[in-house]
């Protein structure tokens, strides 16, 4: 069946997988969540190493749902790969740099010997949760706002600044996705605390820092919203592959394609409903629905940004070398080969998920922390 | 404008070097110890011995401390392609993407997934589960190794694909072709026996340095045995294995294989060397000699190279300048016809763009004819086609005696073991721990040879390095360049000291 799916058709379906795995990413940065309330929400060190480990056994799932979102862009969207890593080049390096001190933080924070000191390590843990967030916020900020760049007839890109992606930070637009990102991976790292860790006064905490990081992140959202509804956008002919700026692109493609107004409608109620539920009606489980939430409201903003003849990377300076999903994408051929290895990608859920419920079934409390696998403990 | 291009370029192969060559010092312990150390946990769920269980948590706590340091500088190798070698990215994203895709998919998910498992599920599943997820995690390490090595192979061996030039780019024609490519396969066996190998030596050099400091004896005598039977199967492996991948060398890239023996003068009946001294000052096409001092085995490289002793074997002077007699045309020449492929590529572009369909046919047509040296377009001298050869040279001797000597060792190992009398062999015991050095030594010359060997391609005969890189300013890609080496060095040094440590508290805490 793969086999006979037109090229279109496969263009589309890519950048939905894309946007699965982008927005499983954005879900799991409750791990990164989790480590800036390390700080706030712990107020003893026994805390402070039940919020760690309790992120420690899902970090490196984020992790590696990072890796494979920049992998499947590769495979499926090389022009987008070339273009934004290779031009945007110190924003996504210093994303990469906080990954690199997160991945050894978790180990290397309470063993013995381990040159830094334990404080250093969970700075590390803090900068990953607060910058790195910020500006993966504000890289996906682009998708709307656009970059300065131009591609030569081979494809070879110039970026129009000599920041190389840091002028994405210093957009209002950008910055507010940013830091509406980092104040929801805190809001669903405080809900997996409350799911998953067994000490009342850090449940409690959690709860309460449920609905402050909300509040935080509330004029955040409006801002993102405001604008993407007003928002000129770079939309293009299908007919001829030109690139226009149309008015009010994004409002258009809202009520051009009525389900992903319901996505992003009922993902941003399952993910105020989650609060409520977590800091006012005492429920453990409002991750589920804070986590179900965040996917969808991501699917709405990749499906804004790709779907309905719309410029995914727009470039402000030379309009014509923006990126569709049409003209970024690899060729037919691999895209259907990629096709086939995607059909796996439900069996890999089922069986995180599967390992997900065993580690989770008891939960985390202060004893396993000193029992006899302590050397193990992060 | 060419300065500032080289300038850029010779720092964004520094930071792959150097970010590489990191990650390589991680990476083959994490790919055989896993193995390892689900041998051991086998053991134990067998007999129900708890001290087998001690054993495996302690060798799983070095494991994990590696692990670590080994995602962090992994998660740059992927990334770096886009950023500093992002034409690179679009030129051949078409195929090189997907297995990075498929390694997402397929082998980190299974480590990430029961690497959680192994460490914190003692307690939480059945033996046999957390046993499962232990060869879980050593098969997902190894599959990760997989695609990479796909990945790998074919920019040594580009195979499978053909040039779009409407996109100016390769497209992949044949996932089978890229996929088993006989590169891929070779480098795939090859670089993982020789990680079984490292890893092996590190079990046998750590135990040996416990029986040298009598200190948990019994538990290292059982490590040494089970990582030493190992080992000697990934010595032999790895020496088969090696032979396939020299083969393979000399049939596809045999600029790499003249580099590695030195041998400027294409020669019948050729003959290896087994040590020797490089003349630094040696130039390809002057009539310098190759070698202050060699040692020379007559015929051995024909036999290895051709499975044939009396073959002829091209050298770098055939490879750069040509051998009419021998039917090999030289990097010169290539060199022309691939400017022409280069300049009839532009008309055509130039031409598509105009709507010019009749010139643009004609071009097409020309770029047809020669695009097989299309990459020899994009050199600015024939001589550039040469890697550096004492760096290559030497990588490889160094490898393949390190190489010879490690079964060797393996097997008085075991020799001493079933004799009942290792922990009396002070001397081996010392080699032993010494060796643990030696094998990181001859994992990272093994990679010198592959990727210095191959320079100046970022794909073999079709994208040379300064076409593949990034248009960056060149103090961009040196800050970078910087940070990681500041950064990784003050991460492994954490790494050693946490691991020394954990080592000195030893397996029976």
């Amino acid at each position: 069946m793969i086999g006979n799916l037109d090229y279109s058709t496969l263009q589309q379906l890519w950048w939905l997988i894309c946007s699965v795995v982008g927005s499983l990413f954005l879900f799991l940065t409750f791990v990164q969540g989790g480590q800036t309330l390390i700080f706030t929400t712990a107020t003893t060190e026994e805390e402070k190493s039940l919020i760690i480990n309790t992120m420690g056994r899902k970090w490196e799932l984020t992790f590696t749902t990072l890796v494979l979102f920049g992998g499947a862009l590769f495979a499926a969207f090389p022009l987008f790969y070339a273009t934004s890593f290779g031009g945007a080049y110190w924003v996504w390096m210093l994303i990469l740099f906080t990954f690199i001190l997160q991945a050894v933080s978790y180990e290397y924070r309470k063993k013995p010997n381990n040159a830094l000191g334990a404080r250093t390590y969970e700075i590390f843990m803090f900068i990953n949760g607060s910058v790195g967030i910020l500006l993966i916020g504000a890289a996906v900020g682009t998708f709307f706002s656009g970059s300065r760049f131009s591609l030569t007839m081979y494809n070879s890109v110039a970026w129009g600044t000599p920041f190389h992606g840091l002028e994405a930070a210093l957009n209002l637009f950008n910055l507010s996705f940013g830091l509406f990102l980092v104040f929801l991976a805190r809001v669903l790292g405080a809900m997996y605390i409350v799911n998953h860790v067994d000490h009342e006064p850090l449940v409690k905490r959690a709860r309460k820092a449920t609905l402050i990081n909300l509040v935080l992140a509330l004029p955040f959202l409006l801002v993102i919203l405001i604008s993407l509804v007003t928002m000129d956008g770079y939309a293009v002919d299908p007919a001829t592959g030109s690139i226009f700026i149309e008015k009010g692109k994004y409002l258009h493609n809202l009520l051009a394609m009525p389900v992903v107004l319901v996505l992003l409608l009922g993902g941003l109620v399952s993910v105020v409903y989650s609060v409520v539920a977590t800091a006012f009606l005492g429920k453990n489980s409002g991750i589920w629905f804070g986590g179900v939430g965040t996917v969808l409201v991501g699917l709405a903003i990749f499906s804004l940004a790709g779907y309905n003849n719309t410029a995914f990377y727009p470039s402000m300076s030379d309009l014509q070398s923006s990126l569709t999903i049409y003209n970024a994408s690899s060729s037919k051929y691999t895209l259907t080969v990629m096709s086939y290895v995607a059909i796996a990608v439900p069996f890999v859920l089922g069986y995180i998920a599967y390992v997900w419920k065993l580690m989770d079934a008891k939960k985390l409390t202060l004893a396993e922390l000193t029992s006899e696998d302590s050397n193990e403990m992060y | 404008m060419e300065d500032q291009i080289l300038n850029t370029v010779n720092w964004a192969r520094a930071q792959f070097a150097l970010t590489a060559m990191y990650h390589w010092i991680f990476v083959p312990l994490t790919l055989g110890l896993s193995f390892l150390i689900a041998f051991f946990e086998s053991i134990y769920v067998k007999t129900g011995n708890e001290e087998w269980k001690k054993l495996t948590k302690f060798w799983m706590t070095i494991f994990g401390i590696n692990f670590a340091i080994g995602v962090a500088t992994g998660i740059i190798m992927e990334f770096q392609f886009g950023t500093n070698w992002s034409n690179y990215s679009w030129m051949v994203g078409d195929i090189f993407g997907a297995p990075l895709a498929i390694e997402g998919i397929f082998a980190f998910f299974l480590e990430a997934t029961f690497f959680a498992v192994m460490f914190f599920g003692w307690h939480k599943v059945t033996k046999g589960f957390h046993l499962f997820s232990t060869w879980m995690v050593a098969i997902g390490s190894n599959l990760s190794a997989v695609w990479i090595l796909v990945a790998n192979g074919w920019m040594q061996y580009p195979a499978g694909m053909a040039f779009n030039p409407d996109k100016a780019r390769f497209e992949m024609q044949n996932f089978t072709d890229v996929a088993l490519s006989p590169v891929a396969v070779h480098k795939f066996t090859h670089t993982t026996s020789s990680a079984f190998l490292l890893a092996s030596l590190f079990v046998v050099g750590v135990s040996a340095l416990f029986l040298l400091q009598k200190r948990h004896q019994k538990m290292a005598k059982r490590s040494m045995v089970v990582a030493a039977v190992f080992g000697l199967i990934a010595s032999i492996f790895c020496a088969f294995t090696g032979d396939e991948a020299a083969f393979n060398v000399a049939q596809r890239q045999p600029m790499k294989l003249a580099a590695m023996e030195g041998l400027y003068v294409g020669a019948d009946n050729a003959p290896l060397i087994a040590a020797g001294i490089i003349n630094s000052r040696k130039k390809a096409g002057d009539d310098q000699p190759a070698f202050h001092q060699a040692v020379k085995i007559p015929g051995l490289l024909s036999l290895l190279a051709n499975r044939n002793a009396n073959s002829f074997v091209p050298g770098i002077d055939d490879l750069v300048f040509g051998n009419a007699g021998r039917n090999i045309v030289g990097a010169e020449q290539r060199m022309i016809t691939g400017k022409l492929a280069v300049a009839a590529l532009g008309r055509y572009k130039e031409a598509k763009a105009k709507g010019d369909m009749t010139e643009a046919t004609a071009a097409l047509a020309v770029f047809d004819q020669h695009k097989g040296d299309l990459g020899y377009g994009y050199l600015y001298s024939a001589v550039q086609a040469v890697p550096p050869v004492a760096t290559t040279f030497y990588s490889f001797h160094i490898m393949v005696v390190l190489g010879t000597l490690f079964p060797l060792i393996f097997l008085l190992v075991l020799y001493f073991t079933f004799k009942g009398t290792i922990e009396s062999q002070r001397w081996l015991n010392i080699a032993c721990f010494a060796s643990i050095f030696l094998g990181y030594v001859a994992q990272q010359a093994g990679w010198v040879v592959a990727e210095v060997g191959r320079q100046p391609w970022a794909i073999q005969g079709l994208l040379p390095v300064n076409v593949a890189t990034t248009n960056v300013a060149a103090s961009n890609v040196q800050t970078t360049f910087f940070i990681f080496l500041t950064l990784f060095t003050v991460l492994l040094l954490a790494e050693i000291r946490i691991m020394v440590k954990q080592i000195k508290i030893g397996p029976e805490a």
